[in-house]
């Protein structure tokens, strides 16, 4: 059994391949690409004739909030999975502020086996970094890396405890597992619902000022440094955090870092409508700051796009902007406008969007086979045409959840079909 | 000139002509309230239901008094927490009162920007009481009439505003409205109370009361609240009150025609002393007095529109 792909232009991170190729896929893997591939003597399921679309590696999205089990009102593994295909992601990473919180071998088994049942994408559950994320006690990572934990973090929050984040690098270190840190100091947030700045002290909402990331920041690099261990800095939305982590490159600190599309496209203005899809976490930030992301995701600063998909019910957001949970879903608009904000104005190219949305998120996190389209490695393809246009509507979303502050938007881009493991999971609907 | 919103929510979105328009329409209905019948039949067979999720004692009846003397129906319901508790949204709760047929919803609210969320999801009008650190706009107003009444006039007045400018909707409304109408506003008090970025709303800061004292027309004192001190953004109410608090002494650094205004209710000793609070330069009572009148002016505009 096997799925061939037909007049294939392959954007891999490193080119665009200039003439038509076909793909061929067996088992689970992608067996060969030539410029013709003969049907004959083959046992096809599936032909997919290309023409006229981008072929790519399947999307990566390394920061997803999938809410099963606890919040199944809000997303599930199976809607969670429908959104992310639907979006072009072949593999989601899940965050573990679920309940219970993935800090156990037992609920990052579920999640596997329910994303095995649901069969859509690989879905890898990040594990906790401390018990129940309460900043108290290391969680047994070796076991939950045996269960399928690739990455650990307390996102939501930051391990404010600097004595314990230091000890859970060192212990992930020798694990080889990576720690995604959520950047940002409790302390000064002091309950803060949005940037603070002139629009927070124009509409009189609680600030959240930008030194309770840039001080964690700070701090985890430094950490990083001296221990010699990795790091990976989540959701970064500020000018400044850009600049400390460009300084640590440079000084050869092993830090990585992720942006979200809503920090490169909005700023603390779109607040003013006091739309609670607007308030996320870390707050949207200025134009200087939305600017500073785009560089850095440009000279390669920031490492990789991620969501921050985050369901919440209706019935959880419309309780006005101060008590309305943080987050706002991103599966289904992420690839739409990175095209149209970074790729289409020409900030980055098409290969560097598949650097930033697949390659180097499958590095980041150990998924060797992935990442590029390529004979022996994993048939998780994903054809777009980038140059398509669609309005972002509620009805259109398949994700439980519909707190989008990008209802109404024209993006350029979609996914014409998704290909995990060598099988369709989806395809866009005809006209 | 007429009225073209059919809700207040803020001094923000509203033009030079709009406050202008309200202050005009107060002053005939401050003489309503002088008579010995002291009612209109401008709004009869009308509903405002006042829902207040805040503590407030002089707005709430402010407004229900003013819609009483236009013979308004009135409806006061003090929503507490319990409400909320109970699993219902504010949107909820207001569209159930909503349900009952009322022409216009008066609603204090903790929360910023949640009259925005009522007006959106209601179709009857909203006035805004207050919703979190926004706006106040009817007090904002309330003080701009008594401004216009001692001065015959707002343009190119000099207005000080002391104290908790953070958490503070009436100074926000007031900086709008004021600067709209040509007054030159300075904020004066703790940096620690100072929002960053205030001055693109187009106020001069000032750390020195003295200074601000010394150069105002009028100067508005916030109220203090207790729990700002537990939130470590004071040392203590004492060192507060040495820095920014207004007592006769420092009064005499003023001109003689400077007024002293609160919009209440005043923790004596602390923003203003006793003898300033119920000095002749305060006109604190005017304020009340006038609160009425304003807030008949923009019940009858709202409840006016055709929507």
């Amino acid at each position: 059994m096997g799925l061939l792909i037909k007049n294939a232009i392959i954007v891999n991170a490193d080119k665009i391949w200039g003439t038509r190729q076909d793909i061929l896929c067996e088992e689970g893997k992608i067996i060969q690409i030539a410029p013709k591939i003969s049907v004959a003597n083959r046992h096809l399921h599936e032909i997919i004739d290309a023409a006229g679309k981008k072929v790519l590696p399947g999307l990566i999205d390394i920061h997803t909030h999938l809410r099963q089990p606890g919040r199944e009102d809000k997303e599930t593994i199976e809607t969670g999975s429908r959104a992310a295909v639907k979006g072009g992601f072949t593999s989601v990473m899940c965050m573990p502020n679920t309940n219970p919180v993935i800090d156990n071998a037992m609920v990052a088994e579920f999640i596997i086996r329910e994303a095995h049942r649901v069969g859509l994408c690989n879905v890898y559950p990040i594990g906790a970094i401390t018990k129940g994320q309460q900043d108290g006690e290391l969680t047994d990572m070796a076991e939950l890396k045996a269960s399928g934990c690739r990455a650990f973090s307390d996102d939501g929050k930051s391990v404010l405890n600097s004595r314990l984040f230091r000890l859970a690098m060192e212990y992930a270190n020798m694990l080889d597992v990576l720690i995604i840190e959520h950047c940002q100091d409790p302390l000064l947030s002091a309950g803060g619902v949005m940037n603070e700045g002139v629009v927070s002290t124009r509409i009189g909402l609680k600030g959240d000022p930008g030194i309770a990331e840039t001080v964690t920041v700070a701090r985890d690099i430094e950490i990083a440094r001296y221990l010699n261990a990795r790091v990976h800095l989540a959701h970064m939305s500020l000018a400044r955090s850009c600049e400390l982590i460009r300084f640590a490159k440079s000084q050869g600190i092993k830090v990585t870092a992720e942006a979200c599309p809503h920090h490169f496209v909005l700023t603390d203005e779109a607040c003013s409508s006091f739309d609670a899809s607007t308030k996320v976490n870390p707050p949207l930030r200025s134009k200087e700051d939305v600017e500073a992301i785009k560089e850095a995701i440009a000279d390669g600063t920031i490492d990789c796009i991620v969501t921050d998909h985050a369901p919440h019910t209706k019935e959880d957001k419309e309780v006005g902007f101060d008590t309305a949970p943080f987050g706002l879903i991103g599966l289904e608009t992420s690839l739409g406008l990175t095209i149209t904000e970074l790729v289409k104005p020409g900030i980055i190219d098409l290969p560097k969007m598949v650097d930033k949305m697949s390659f180097t998120p499958a590095r980041i996190v150990g998924l060797a086979n992935k990442g590029v389209i390529k004979p022996g490695f994993d048939a998780d393809i994903t054809i777009i045409d980038p140059d398509h246009e669609w309005t972002v509507t509620q009805e259109g979303f398949v994700s439980k959840s519909k707190n989008s502050p990008f209802i109404g938007r024209k993006l350029k881009g979609r996914v014409e079909q998704t290909i995990c493991n060598g099988k369709i999971v989806y395809h866009a609907p005809i006209a | 000139m007429s009225w073209k919103h059919k809700h207040l929510l803020g001094l923000e979105n509203l033009s030079r002509q709009d406050i202008e328009l309200i202050l005009q329409t107060a002053k005939s209905f401050k003489e309503v309230s002088s008579r010995d019948i002291k009612k209109v039949p401008a709004l009869r067979g009308k509903t405002v239901v006042t829902l207040f999720f805040e503590a407030s004692t002089r707005t709430r009846i402010s407004f229900e008094l003013a819609a009483k003397r236009l013979s308004a129906d009135t409806l006061n319901i003090a929503a507490n927490v319990s409400s909320t508790s109970k699993g219902e949204t504010l949107l909820d709760t207001a569209r159930n009162i909503e349900a009952m047929n009322v022409d216009a919803m008066v609603v204090r609210h903790s929360s910023s920007g949640s009259v925005f969320l009522l007006a959106q999801g209601l179709k009857c009008s909203v006035v805004n009481a207050g919703d979190g650190c926004r706006e106040h706009p009817t007090q904002a107003l309330s003080d701009m009439f008594t401004l216009q009444e001692k001065f015959g006039r707002i343009e190119g007045l000099k207005v000080g505003i002391i104290g908790d400018i953070l958490h503070s909707r009436v100074a926000r409304s007031n900086i709008w409205g004021l600067t709209k109408l040509g007054a030159k506003v300075t904020v004066c008090g703790p940096a620690t109370l100072m929002p960053r970025g205030i001055e693109a709303l187009g106020t001069d800061v000032c750390y020195d009361l003295k200074k601000v004292l010394k150069q105002s027309d009028a100067v508005i004192a916030l109220r203090l609240q207790k729990e700002r001190q537990q939130d470590k953004f004071l040392p203590s109410m004492r060192e507060y009150s040495c820095l920014f608090g207004i007592n006769q002494a420092k009064l005499k650094e003023g001109s003689d025609h400077l007024i002293v205004m609160h919009p209440g209710p005043t923790n004596r000793g602390v923003e203003v002393s006793a003898d300033v609070a119920d000095g002749k330069q305060s006109v604190i009572l005017d304020q009340v007095t006038n609160g009425v009148a304003v807030r008949m002016a923009v019940l009858y505009l709202v409840l006016g529109t055709k929507s």
